[in-house]
């Protein structure tokens, strides 16, 4: 680990015509390091997400990146396939319909093997063995893997998009309500399998959430949005337990009614 | 038939001619890659191999000498109207004789017989896009060609291993040319990818509906993806042609009496009648 963030983003704004998306975020998230977005719906949670991924790009504002080599990058300069290649590698993205982060044509070792043969694997063997393993680890049967997503359920669906990230190891990955829409008992294994993921591949993951539980279990740190702008941030434990801003309390003490 | 309606040479007007010709060039300089032309309305339907007509009249000379195939070969109804076409329409000479022709036109196959430096075969394309069935945004794939992202490919090949224990697809096999461009031979069977590979003639293939040209210069290398553990392979036939006893050739099943009696002969027409020494009238048996 060194000193300098992975992710980097200074005053990043968009603008949907006259609309606010977001407005003004900076943040940094180091190696290693969980962030959640939390905030009521519309508060611009997903806009923030696609401009740091860069699958948006921003009215104005910058985001750099520190690549594997060591440097910092500015992602908004990047050059398409560079960018690609950062994606389908160092990044993973996990989507809260897992329908649109997977191929659903496609069998679930196609899935996972995709990245693989991406970046130039050319041996079915071996692609195949990693994929298996892949499974696996997302606790998914070995004897699923030629089957189609669209015979699995919501939470193996959700497994599977993540093992078709992670295959790359990468080091940062993006979740847009992950466990959104999902049963309470899938939700906990879930949350309990991406945990794992984290701490074993020492993986940063910007999450969001409007679920203050799910970023209480996962994050460190915690943005609070509001309209598109950032109203509180610090360490999760400490905003959840100590909230400063009255939206804010008001958000948490919502979830505690619930 | 003085009151026939007088055609240019070829059908098709000059300028047309020039615009198809310019698209012709800007393919043979990047070899595979798909270049966007002006497709023209034919007298025929789509799917009658409009582009491939497109390309042979741009490219026909009085002196060529026009061969027409269709599944190999040289009597079916779609190459004896495009055929028919270019002898009312340029009034050139035709021939089933592949080493005659200057120019083939084609729909399925590459004729047996090796091609040579002063001939041009015209491929009928009906998809020229390889990328389609995994991606269908426009957009997206001509991304995907400019970066050479091309691992959906193999996508398709790893899912064909999966599902049957070998790639199971035999017909418009996924080539890459130069080691650049993922190019799409149209629906030929994977039986003829590698007569495409070092040709000595030049390939042109022709999209009318799509709207595409693409071409392999002469000597192009031609490189059919595949697996390290699951190489490409050539179909196989286990008997020779059951009319002329040709070996190493592309043969279909035919039928040849109501007791369900099945020959296996060489789908190149031409070909097996050349074998069998006697004059060819283009017909199957
Ligand atoms: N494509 C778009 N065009 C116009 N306005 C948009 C677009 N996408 C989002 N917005 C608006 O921008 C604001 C932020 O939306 P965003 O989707 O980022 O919110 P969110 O926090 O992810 O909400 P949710 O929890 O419902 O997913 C909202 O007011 C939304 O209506
Ligand atoms: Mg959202």
């Amino acid at each position: 680990m060194t000193d300098a963030p992975l992710i980097q983003a200074n005053g990043l704004t968009r603008y949907y015509g006259a609309h606010i998306g977001c407005l003004d975020v900076d943040l940094e998230v180091h190696e290693g390091e969980v962030l959640a977005i939390v905030g009521e719906s519309g508060s611009g949670k997903s806009t923030l997400l696609s401009l740091l991924s860069t699958q948006l790009p921003p009215t104005r504002g910058e985001v750099s990146y520190r690549t594997r080599d060591g440097v910092s990058r500015d992602l908004l300069s990047l050059p398409e396939a560079e960018r690609r290649f950062l994606f389908r590698t160092d990044w993973g993205f996990v989507h809260q319909d897992a329908r649109a982060g997977l191929r659903m044509g496609v069998s679930a070792g196609g899935n996972v093997g995709e990245r693989l043969m991406a970046v130039g694997w050319r041996h079915y063997g071996r692609i195949r063995d990693e994929a298996t393993d892949w499974l696996a680890r997302v606790e998914i049967k070995a004897e699923r893997i030629d089957d189609s997503p669209k015979t699995f359920s919501g939470g193996m669906r959700q497994r599977l998009q993540i093992a078709k990230n992670m295959v790359t190891r990468p080091r940062l990955v993006f979740m847009d309500e992950p466990t959104g829409g999902l049963d309470v008992s899938v939700q906990a294994r879930l949350l309990d399998l991406i945990r794992g993921l984290v701490s074993d591949y020492g993986l940063a993951a910007i999450v969001v959430t409007h679920d203050l539980a799910v970023a209480r279990l996962l994050s460190h740190r915690i943005m609070v949005m509001r309209n598109g702008r950032v109203i509180e941030t610090g360490l999760t434990d400490q905003v959840l337990d100590d909230p400063q801003e009255a939206y804010t309390q008001l958000l948490v003490s919502s979830i505690l009614q619930s | 038939m003085s009151s026939a309606p007088v055609y240019n040479f070829a059908y098709l007007d000059e300028q047309t001619k020039r615009m198809i010709r310019r698209a012709i060039l800007k393919a043979i300089a990047v070899p595979g890659y798909q270049v966007p032309f002006a497709s023209r309305e034919m007298p025929m339907p789509y799917g009658w191999g409009t582009g491939g007509v497109q390309l042979t009249a741009s490219i026909l000379g009085a002196g060529d000498v026009l061969k027409v195939i269709d599944q190999g070969a040289d009597d079916t109804t779609n190459a004896v109207s495009i055929r028919k076409f270019f002898e009312k329409t340029a009034g050139v000479e035709t021939t089933s004789l592949t080493g005659d022709a200057t120019i083939i036109q084609t729909r399925h196959r590459i004729p047996e017989e090796p091609l040579t430096a002063d001939q041009i075969l015209v491929y009928q394309v009906p998809i020229p896009e390889p990328l389609r069935f995994l991606e269908p945004r426009e957009t997206e794939t001509r991304q995907m060609h400019a970066l050479q992202d091309y691992g959906l490919m193999h996508v398709k090949l790893y899912e064909d291993i999966s599902r049957h224990g070998h790639i199971a697809t035999t017909y418009a096999y996924p080539v890459k040319v130069e080691a650049r461009y993922v190019m799409d031979p149209s629906p030929i069977p994977k039986f003829d990818n590698p007569k495409m590979d070092m040709c000595s003639a030049l390939q042109l293939f022709g999209a009318g509906r799509e709207q595409r040209i693409y071409a392999l210069p002469p000597y192009t290398q031609v490189t059919s993806l595949d697996f390290e553990d699951h190489p490409f392979e050539r179909t196989k036939f286990e008997k020779p042609c059951g009319l002329c006893g040709a070996t190493g050739v592309y043969l279909d099943e035919i039928v040849t009496d109501d007791q369900g009696g099945r020959l296996f002969v060489c789908s190149d027409t031409d070909y097996c009648e050349g074998r069998r020494g006697h004059e060819t009238d283009g017909g199957v048996l």
